[in-house]
């Protein structure tokens, strides 16, 4: 029997001119694990809210078809009774977690099953042993970290033991490390509880290896529903934004695509195509970094040995020296906690160094993280001028009296930096790029999908200012940036070209670079394609993607 | 504010013991109207904040009830028009009309505000020195859902309050101008508003909707630590001295139409006692955990 089972299932939200979900079959197995493809807006989050009752019971709305989770039919059961069969992780780990310590937020769903205490204890305990987080069980909730809470709350979902474990985009809030981890974690949880999992997520290179079926979805509707290969050969050739950059180098080699880092770099040794590593790729280029680098320009932006220390707590930046000069883009990465963010405050003048100078040529525009608490007029047409509203691509006149708040998460990012990028704040007339030397992005990139990033990507290329983003994306970096920061504990440990930082990593790496394991500096899955068939048949020369110059060297 | 698990005797008490002991100072200050016997609830809580260690968020409650405590007793002042010692005459004022301001009036005005200062005060130590957590579990049998309402609201407190800071520094970012309060205040409760349908989504798939009243015997029994016991015992001991001050009129005190204060030997070991009671628990440090 399928634990999940939807029939022709059509939803719409209240005053929504057009279904969420539409005509939506599909059966789920026992064990299966299925990852939810498509692009923002395509119905992922819908169809996960239709899978645990949500829909219609908390949203409301129109709903038509048949909705059944392990045999119960969400007409007749809502999210409260569906809740022993179904456990739910969102994204943001902050609003799902609600008791004060993890041993009480992992018992919370058991007793409100009214399970027997020694049940609920015994649940508790496997839990968190499932989930390593046994040394967390009386830590205060408030004081976990982004991916501490997100664990407790996936055990929040699991300690009933369900048949159906729903999940919306459970990495995008999370660090590349945390993130891998979570993932990691669920692929062990489905072999050891035997739940079915459902994911939906961008960054389909991190799950498609190990799941059995993959769901494209496109305007509410399921557009593809296959294994992963078949999937990914699907994607190549009909929806390329959901295309992995490890299937499209293999796709663009004439080979059938597959999933994952190994099974890829399987498929180049197969025909003798995977190119011998660069050894020069990554931990030698950290120490060509350390000679100072000569820039003839005066710099945009300049931080002078800053230091960030908090009043009885750590140091957050330590001496950290770093110029920017007019034009160039910068992405700077490094775990959770490494000085990113700080690092951006002070360079838009938030905060105050403790010790060392910022210095700057104009003014920094910065985005912080949450694009919705720039937003705070009640026209779209009120929060920044005409110019800036047609420079981020929301100059079409139908968005002018769109309520800010009810615009798709990529289109609050653009908005958001056209307010922080707006000289004139907002009156007509105002002039993009006004007296702004530096913009600053935090996390742009988070829970959006890859057509958006390849917009705001192609969007900065365009800025005169120089561009400073904070990001875990190594994909993104890959397409926008010419030069990687990368800090860890405040300090910067490297400073390079994104080939010479990114190629031959694991986690500050993009899919390519582990595939062909840093091989030339190829970052992308084109530069991948041109350094297997260049000149010689092994070596080729291939620039960044969206950069203007070459950088990487390819070598044989 | 909220509550953080800290290696003092208050925590380590069991919720249950940990509400009435605050309860039990908050009657105390209901109850006592002299100002000798309410300086020493103050005193007495604020010594248990320094014995939990959560004198800092208690400092921060002070600070916010201190102006609440000098309003109410400014508006005493100038409201009422009982006792016989005029100390100022201020005339025909507006909405007020013809104000003199009496020392029994300023004096009863400063115990009111005093008693308010020390209400918020036992909330503050509430919420910073037991556990809600427990508190629902002690609850769960009779209002399930008003109580976990409530332990959200404290848990919601930080992540409103890093929600507001967010949102300052986002301003800070806009050019031009910044918005009115007004449009800053709407900005601020949509999103409050949709911090709130998050939780509430979460919640519903947890099960709250379908939450089940649990079965009698529900709760694991553990026995009761010597911090439960002496806590009770405090809680008892302050009631039982408040109670007993109050029907055998221990420490009298008159306002209206003379001030009458007296504080006799009685009174002073009533109010020794009070403080002996609500910091004797926290001498005893064995048996605590983090």
């Amino acid at each position: 029997m399928s634990v999940l089972s939807l029939e022709r299932v059509t939803y719409s939200y209240p005053g929504a001119g057009a279904p969420a979900i539409e005509d939506v079959t599909l059966d789920i197995g026992p064990g299966e694990l299925v990852v939810l493809a498509g692009g923002s807006g395509s119905g992922k989050s819908t169809l996960l809210r239709a899978a645990n009752g949500l829909v219609p019971h908390f949203h409301g709305g129109v709903f038509a078809g048949r909705a059944t989770i392990a045999g119960m039919d969400t007409r007749d059961h809502g999210p409260g009774a569906l809740a022993a069969a179904v456990g739910t992780l969102f994204q943001d780990p902050e609003t799902q977690v609600v008791m004060g310590t993890v041993r009480a937020e992992l018992a919370l769903p058991l007793e409100n099953q009214g399970e027997a205490p020694a049940a609920v204890a015994r649940a508790v305990e496997e839990a968190a042993l499932a989930l390593g987080i046994a040394h967390l069980l009386d830590r205060p909730t408030a004081e976990l970290s982004g991916g501490e809470l997100q664990r407790v709350a996936l055990g929040a979902a699991l300690a009933g033991r369900p048949k159906l474990i729903l999940l919306d985009e459970p990495t995008s809030q999370l660090d590349p490390v945390a993130g891998d981890e979570l993932i990691a974690l669920l692929r062990r949880l489905n072999e050891d509880f035997d739940a079915a999992i459902v994911i939906a997520e961008h960054r389909l290179e991190r799950c498609l290896g190990f799941a059995d079926r993959a769901i494209a979805m496109r305007r509410g509707r399921v557009v593809c529903d296959a294994g992963s290969a078949e999937f990914l050969a699907w994607a190549c050739d009909a929806a390329p934004e959901l295309a992995t950059p490890g299937a499209r180098l293999l796709s663009g080699l004439g080979l059938a695509p597959v999933a994952g880092v190994k099974a890829a770099r399987s498929a180049l040794r197969a025909r003798g195509l995977l190119p011998d590593p660069d050894p020069f790729a990554a931990g030698a280029s950290v120490q060509r970094d350390r000679k100072p680098r000569r820039r003839a320009e005066e710099p945009a932006l300049e931080l002078d040995r800053v230091w960030h220390e908090i009043d009885r707590g750590p140091a957050i930046l330590r001496g950290v020296s770093l110029a920017v000069v007019p034009g160039e883009r910068v992405a700077l990465m490094g775990r959770n906690g490494a000085g990113k963010s700080t690092l951006l405050r002070h360079a838009a003048g938030l905060m105050r160094p403790t010790r060392g100078k910022v210095k700057s040529s104009g003014r920094v525009a910065l985005l912080l993280q949450n694009p919705t608490d720039y937003l705070v007029h009640e026209r779209v047409a009120q929060e920044a001028s005409p110019g800036a509203l047609a420079t981020v691509g929301l100059g079409d006149p139908a968005l002018a009296d769109r309520h800010p708040r009810d615009l798709s998460g990529g289109e609050k990012q653009r908005l958001a930096l056209a307010i922080v990028l707006d000289g004139a704040g907002g009156g007509a007339g105002g002039d993009l790029n006004y007296q702004t030397a530096v913009v600053c992005l935090d996390e742009p990139t988070r829970g959006m999908d890859r057509r958006r990033k390849d917009d705001l990507a192609a969007l900065l290329r365009e800025l005169d200012a120089a561009v400073v983003v904070a990001t875990h994306d190594p994909e993104f970096v890959a397409a926008f940036a010419g030069r990687v920061v990368l800090l860890g504990e405040g300090t910067v440990i490297a400073d390079g070209s994104p080939a010479e930082i990114l190629a031959g990593g694991t986690y500050f790496a993009t899919e390519t670079a582990r595939i062909l394991g840093g091989a030339g500096g190829a970052l992308v899955s084109e530069q991948g394609i041109a350094l297997v068939t260049g000149p010689t048949g092994s070596a080729g020369s291939a620039g960044s993607a969206g950069s203007a110059a070459p950088r990487a060297e390819v070598r044989a | 504010m909220s509550y953080r698990r800290r290696a003092s005797p208050l925590h380590a008490a069991r919720a249950s013991v940990g509400c009435g002991y605050c309860a039990a100072l908050a009657l105390a200050t209901l109850l006592l109207s002299a100002p000798v016997a309410l300086g020493a609830v103050v005193v007495s809580i604020a010594g248990a904040a320094v014995g939990a260690g959560v004198v800092r968020e208690m400092r921060r409650a002070a600070l916010l009830a201190l102006p609440l405590g000098l309003l109410v007793m400014a508006v005493n002042m100038l409201v009422a028009q009982s006792g016989l010692t005029v100390i100022a005459r201020l005339g025909d004022l507006p909405v007020f009309g013809q104000t003199d301001v009496t020392l029994e009036a300023t004096v009863y005005g400063a115990v009111l505000g005093l008693r308010a200062i020390a209400l918020i005060l036992c909330g503050a130590l509430y919420t910073t020195a037991v556990d809600p957590d427990e508190v629902l579990a002690l609850f769960r049998r009779f209002s399930f859902h008003s109580a976990l309402s409530a332990t959200l609201a404290t848990r919601m407190v930080p992540v409103l309050a890093r929600d507001a800071r967010r949102l300052a520094e986002a301003q800070r970012c806009r050019p031009g101008p910044p918005p009115s309060r007004a449009r800053l205040m709407r900005a601020t409760t949509s999103g409050v508003l949709d911090r709130a349908l998050d939780v509430a989504a979460a919640l519903e798939v947890r099960g709250y909707g379908a939450a089940r009243r649990p079965p009698r015997g529900w709760r694991v029994r553990r026995p009761w630590s010597r911090h439960d016991l002496a806590f009770a015992a405090a809680a008892v001991a302050i009631v039982g001295l408040s109670v007993g001050a109050r029907v055998a009129n221990l420490l009298p005190f008159q306002s209206d139409p003379s001030l009458h204060a007296p504080v006799g030997a009685e009174g002073a070991a009533v109010a020794a006692a009070l403080l002996i009671c609500a910091l004797l628990p926290f001498a005893d440090h064995r048996g605590i955990e983090r």
